[in-house]
């Protein structure tokens, strides 16, 4: 927040709140990172630690959440501050959800290791690396724009929501072919299917984070408009 | 500063300020206003002290003309009329825009009389009529069932709430049209506070009722529009909710959201 309140408590209330959520998303940032990495790799571990660190990841959700609703009680915030906290109140449920698709993808790496696969298929997983590279760095993207409440940068963000979709057709299409090609790989390859869309659901949310984001600094709720509306709001 | 008018959109229109400036002594206290303040809706004025709000609330019934040094110049249609160059008895236009203070003014006489003293200047009415008028105006302000075993009492004997309550029974006891409040609960505790404000719900069904307060959220909680003040202009007015979730200019967010200082 560019300006100060008299009361440099409240100042101190909101940047704390603030500071715990760019905390929760880069916690959840650095879950589907290793996620994925668990899986290119066949990583059991690395997929457990994942798992291990969700616990941290709802927590934070709750104890924010807590945070947020005593400082509307007692400071009954208006305009810019409220957004700010209705904002936030969005967006750790998004990240949460973040988090819950990262464990989605470790308890896909388990499973995976756990019936063999990594030995006896190839498997495309190389591409879901590529495909979860730019989700992260559009979740990324709209987490730093959240910490500078920079619209333009969160514009972009919903700019190259696109291309995420796109990845996301290109790898179901690869899968189905691999499925035709050899049915045996039609068990893991639905599994990768999923692991595919769980990626594509981080690009949304931080879609989501990105509209939140416009909605405070602009006051205008940009959820379900065009792109060419929303070029509007931001100019 | 000039501010265009800012109409509030689709509204009757129960009173027209336009280019009102008003002057102690040489003091310019409230600068090019231009203002239209809906019917039957409540509108609240905000701003820090000194910014003119109860000035400008004393404008609408001609109170600054009880002090010599005090003048208005410009214009307050009420209706259509201008109640500033109007040749009506100034009486009748306090009669038709009635004011309550921050401090309760109950008169030194009965409960009852307090009622009747006002209803008694414009009308004659037989016994039976005025006790029904002191009954109705008294149910309409929230205050009857607490006194109307003890009608013969003080008015000074209630509470600080009930006065304040008593005030606008009188207020409203000779059917004004228009309700100034003047900080009306500044001298109540919350629980008075919370029923006059029930009340001002009530009383925007028959009234356009103004209000002026130095308390945020009650102007959030009561008024359907507000208008924000500062050091005599104008600076904004909309709906309460709009000023409140997405002010136009950003000395009015700076005030609301108490980053003025």
């Amino acid at each position: 927040m560019s300006d100060k309140h008299m009361s440099t408590q409240f100042d101190a209330e909101l940047a704390g709140i603030s500071g715990r959520v760019l905390e929760m998303g880069g916690l959840v940032e650095s879950q589907v990172s290793r996620a994925v990495k668990a899986l290119t790799d066949f990583n059991g571990e690395m997929a457990d630690d994942v798992l291990a660190q969700e616990d941290r990841v709802n927590q934070l959700e709750v104890e924010i959440d807590r945070d947020l609703s005593a400082i509307i009680a007692r400071r009954q915030p208006t305009a810019r501050d409220l957004r700010l906290l209705i904002a936030v109140s969005k967006t750790i449920a998004n990240l949460e959800r973040v988090g819950d698709e990262a464990a989605r993808i470790a308890r896909t790496v388990q499973r995976l290791i756990n019936t063999g696969v990594s030995t006896r298929l190839r498997l495309p997983v190389a591409d879901l690396g590529f495909e979860a590279e730019l989700a992260i760095a559009q979740l990324r993207k709209a987490l730093d724009a959240f910490a500078r409440l920079d619209t333009a940068r969160a514009l972009e963000v919903l700019k190259q929501d696109d291309q995420i979709d796109q990845e996301f057709d290109g790898l179901m299409r690869k899968l189905i072919t691999y499925m035709m090609e050899d049915p045996r790989t039609i068990s893991s390859s639905i599994d990768l299917v999923f692991v595919a869309k769980a990626i594509e659901r981080v690009g949304d949310h931080g879609k989501n984070l990105a509209e939140a984001i416009i909605y405070v600094v602009k006051g205008t709720d940009v959820r379900h408009s065009s792109l060419a509306d929303v070029e509007n709001v931001v100019r | 500063m000039d501010t265009k008018v800012d109409t509030a959109a689709g509204e009757k229109i129960k009173i027209q300020v336009k280019d009102l400036n008003f002057y102690y002594g040489k003091f310019h206290a409230l600068k090019h206003i231009n203002l239209e303040i809906p019917e039957r809706k409540v509108t609240a004025f905000i701003g820090p002290s000194g910014c003119g709000k109860s000035t400008l609330l004393r404008t609408f019934n001609r109170m600054f003309e009880l002090y010599p040094e005090q003048r208005a110049e410009g214009q307050i249609l009420v209706d259509g009329q201008d109640v500033l160059t109007t040749k009506t008895d100034v009486s009748l236009i306090r009669a038709k825009i009635g004011m309550v203070f921050q401090k309760p003014t109950p008169f030194p006489m009965s409960i009852y009389d307090n009622i009747a003293f006002g209803v008694r200047l414009f009308e004659t009415l037989p016994r039976v009529e005025m006790d029904e008028r002191v009954e109705w105006a008294l149910k309409k302000a929230a205050l009857w069932n607490e006194v109307k075993d003890k009608l013969q009492q003080s008015g000074s004997s209630l509470s600080g709430g009930q006065q304040q309550r008593l005030c606008i029974a009188r207020g409203i006891a000779i059917k004004p049209e228009v309700l100034l409040l003047d900080e009306p609960c500044s001298a109540l505790d919350p629980i008075s506070t919370g029923k006059i404000e029930e009340l001002i719900h009530e009383l925007k069904a028959d009234y356009t009722v103004m209000i002026v307060t130095h308390n945020m959220q009650q102007a959030a909680r009561c008024s359907d529009y507000t208008a924000y003040m500062y050091l005599g202009d104008l600076v904004e007015f909309g709906p309460t909710s709009e000023l409140f979730m997405k002010p136009k200019k950003k000395d009015t967010e700076d005030y609301i959201t108490g980053r003025f200082g």
